[in-house]
Order: structure tokens, then sequence, then C-alpha cells
């Protein structure tokens, strides 16, 4: 078993695009254990963020490592779930099954854990179904099973219930705490805040592209440091309810 | 000019053996040409759609102008080529069935890339983040892409056929119109047009227009067939 790939640090990152800074000097350590939450409201560079952290973008300045120095090798063991899940054009098992050819994974062996990772989400009687004709949270579950059968070592997830209704996003929650059990490290984008105190262990708020604060979950909703997460908290508590 | 068009299909049914002969080239040049330029158009069209490299707007700029390439100067060019003394005269294809897909492959390959290039972009914008995620980079999100979005892809594909069978300048200049080898239903009607036998020439045109719309309507309806089942 080669080196954990975590902890992931991040010193002085900045994003900017077409003029405008998005994420504005964050420095910050992702390590191994607790569920981190990325909170902070619509536009605070959230979702910039995790795409940062899993490579889709690249920083305009400022470093961003890996415990894995070789980024090839710590992208195999990264997994992430977009707010809209994108299905290929075929069967359920068939994109879970994509996802394990593309990681290199034998393809006698693939059929047997897709089975196994859409049980896991309890997709497997629509095993055979398109994917692209699943209801919505669906096929939530099915980008959640696409990322089990990886066995990733990091997922993050990116507002994974956002357009979902209530009953989706319980199960969808169901699920998310089944990779924290199996060890997986969760860092999830989000503007709940009680999908934060559910699914959280410790909370980084970012606001305006910079990291506010950061906290266990129970003391950042109990005893906020800074005035701007006390006032996020104040006015995003009619939103606990959703 | 109805009359003349019913005379003119009771004519062109009266020339069975000879005119299924050109109906049949017909189809088999312009199926070929399509064929062909399907293979080389979509991998293309993919590259340009995914790939970011130096020069990549002048290639869209380029491949959409030239779907606009008159079917003549792609004869002519072609002929060129095919001569006794052009670079590929060796091959002896001038004035054969395989000098005019030659030339329907080049006339419609920019057609069908450019088309397909829109499509795969588009679908690209979608799904890049997910693909990237996954893995999978390069040639095989670029297959990965061109496989997954096939059935809107054939409406590029179609308007290749449109073209390819619709021609008359390029097949003629590189085929010659010779009775019996390289006559298809476009040079037979220009031909028929020329000789004075306007209801031939209009039966032959319905004939023409019948076939390409029964090859849409069948396209469409595998697309719809497929659109349903996969989503």
């Amino acid at each position: 078993m080669s080196p954990p790939i975590l902890p992931l640090r991040l010193e002085e990152v900045v994003f900017a695009a077409g003029g405008q800074v998005i994420i504005d000097r964050v420095s910050l350590e992702i390590a191994a254990g607790p569920s981190t939450i990325i909170l902070g409201a619509n536009g605070a560079g959230k979702s910039v963020l995790m795409r940062l952290m899993h490579g889709l973008l690249e920083p305009t300045s400022g470093a961003l490592a890996w415990n894995e120095r070789d980024r090839l090798l710590a992208r195999r063991r990264q997994a992430m779930v977009f707010q809209r899940p994108i299905m290929l054009r075929r069967s359920a098992l068939a994109n879970v099954a994509f996802a394990l050819e593309v990681a290199g994974v034998p393809a006698t062996e693939r059929e047997g854990e897709a089975l196994a990772a859409l049980d896991e989400v309890g997709l497997r009687p629509l095993a055979h179904r398109p994917a692209r004709v699943l209801s919505g949270g669906e096929q939530q579950r099915l980008a959640l099973a696409r990322a089990w059968a990886l066995h990733p070592e990091v997922l993050f997830l990116d507002e994974p219930t956002a357009s979902l209704d209530p009953g989706a996003t319980r199960e969808i929650e169901t699920i998310i705490k089944a990779f924290d059990a199996a060890g997986t490290k969760i860092v999830m984008a989000t503007h709940n805040l009680g999908q934060a105190r559910r699914l959280g262990d410790e909370v980084v708020y970012l606001q305006a592209g910079r990291v506010v604060e950061r906290a266990p979950v129970d003391r950042f909703f109990s005893k906020p440091a800074t005035a701007e997460a006390a006032a996020f908290i104040k006015g995003e508590v009619p939103w606990v309810g959703f | 000019m109805l009359a003349a068009i019913a005379e003119g299909l009771r004519r062109v049914f009266q020339l069975d053996a000879e005119l299924w002969n050109i109906v049949l080239l017909s189809l088999e040049v312009s199926l070929s040409a399509v064929l062909l330029a399907t293979l080389l158009g979509l991998p293309l069209a993919a590259l340009v759609a995914v790939k970011r490299f130096p020069g990549r707007k002048a290639v869209i700029v380029v491949l959409n102008a030239l779907m606009g390439l008159p079917p003549v100067v792609v004869g002519l060019l072609v002929y060129l080529l095919l001569s006794r003394a052009g670079p590929l005269g060796s091959l002896g294809l001038l004035f054969t069935p395989g000098a005019m897909v030659v030339a329907q492959t080049v006339l419609i390959l920019p057609i069908i890339a450019a088309l397909a290039r829109q499509a795969l972009e588009d679908a690209w914008r979608e799904y890049e983040e997910q693909l990237r995620s996954l893995g999978a980079e390069g040639l095989k999100a670029a297959l990965t892409l061109v496989w997954d979005i096939r059935f809107s892809l054939v409406t590029a594909v179609l308007a290749g056929l449109g073209r390819a069978s619709a021609e008359v300048g390029a097949v003629m200049i590189v085929g010659g119109n010779i009775d019996g080898v390289t006559r298809v239903m476009t040079t037979a009607i220009a031909l028929e047009t020329s000789k004075g036998d306007l209801p031939l020439a209009l039966g032959l045109g319905a004939v023409l227009i019948a076939i390409v719309l029964a090859l849409n309507a069948a396209a469409q309806l595998v697309k719809d067939a497929a659109q349903r089942r996969f989503g």
C-alpha cells in the first residue's frame, strides 16, 4: 500500500478569472479524519476551492500539494460528486463500470465491483436502467456509487443535495455517512447549515474567497469567533429546516 | 407541372434496368463518401472540440468556411489531383466511381466535421469536469464523448449525405457522366434537362428527392427511438 495522499496543503492559493479574484490567499491543511464542511454563501468561492483541491482548476498563484507528490497517483485516489450529476447515455451499471475502466480495473472485475457499489447505494434493482432516465435523486446516488466503486481516500462533494427534495437529500446524507464510516475523508461544500451540522466534524467558513473561520462544528455554531460567521449563521437559520 | 412529373415518373419506371443502375450508383457513391467523411470527420471534430492547441480557432474558422465549398471547385481540384499528370494520376481513378467518392468525401468532410465539432463542444462543456474527475482525458474522453452523443451526431452525418446526394458539379467533373459507368442521378438530370427532356428530368428529380427523404426519415426514427431508450 502506497503512503496516504493526505494531508493536502494549500499555501496562499489565489485563483483569479477574468480579472476577478475568486479565491484570495487561502492557506489550509486538509487532514485525514474529520469530515470537513466548506461553508459559505453563494458566490463565496466554495465550488472553485473544491475544484482547485481536486485539480480541475490550477491556482493562479500559491501552492497546493498532496502528501503524495505524484499528482496522477493523488488524483486516482480522490473522487468528486458534483451538484448536478453527469451520466453517460448507458445503463447505471455501465456508468459505474466506465469509472472502473478509466481507473484501470481489469474488465473481468468491473461488473462485480460495480454491482457491489450499486448495492451500497440501493440502486441494484435499477442497474440495467439507462442512467439518464433515472430521477435526480437516483442519479445523485448513482454518482455516489460511481465514487464508491473507486474506493477513494478523499471524496469531494459540491453541494450534492442542492437540487434535491428532502427525501432524496436524506438518502444522499446516509450514503455520505457510510463513506465516512468506511474511512473516506469527506470534504463537502454546502450553504445548508442543517446539513453542515449533520455531516460535518469541522467547518471552514468561506466569505468572498477568503477563509474567515475554521472551527469544530459544535463551536462554530454555538460560539462563532468572527462577526462574519455569526452573521451568516443568523441569516441562514431559516434554512435549517430544509 | 404535375402532369409533367407524372409523365416523368411513368417514363422513369419504364427505364427499369438502366435507371436502377443509375440510382444504385448514386447511392453507392454518396453513401461511401458519407462513410469515409464520417470516419475521418468525427475524430477530427472530437479532437478540435476537446483539445486546446495553438491555432485551434483558425482551424474552426477554416472548417466552417469549407462547409460552403463550391462542388465544381472541389471537382476541379480532385480532377487535377487524379488526372494522368497529377500527383495521384497513377491510381487511374479519374472517370471512375472511385474518383466521385473521393470528390464527394472532400466536399462533405468539412460539413460533417464542422457540425459535429459544434455538437461535441457543447457536450464537452457539460461532461468535461466529470470526465476529467474520473481521469478520462485526451483520446479516451474524445471517444467517450462521440459515443455518448452519437444520436445527435446523426444530424451532422445527414447534412453530409444531403449535400453529397444533391451535388452535381463535383461528380460531373471527375466522373464525366459516362453512361453506364459514372452516370448518377444528378448528372442524368442535368443531361436530360440540357437535352430538353424535361419530364424525364423531373421524374428523376422526384425519385432522388424520395430517396433522400426516405433515408432521412429512417435516420430520424432510429435517433428518436434511441433517445427515448437512453435519455
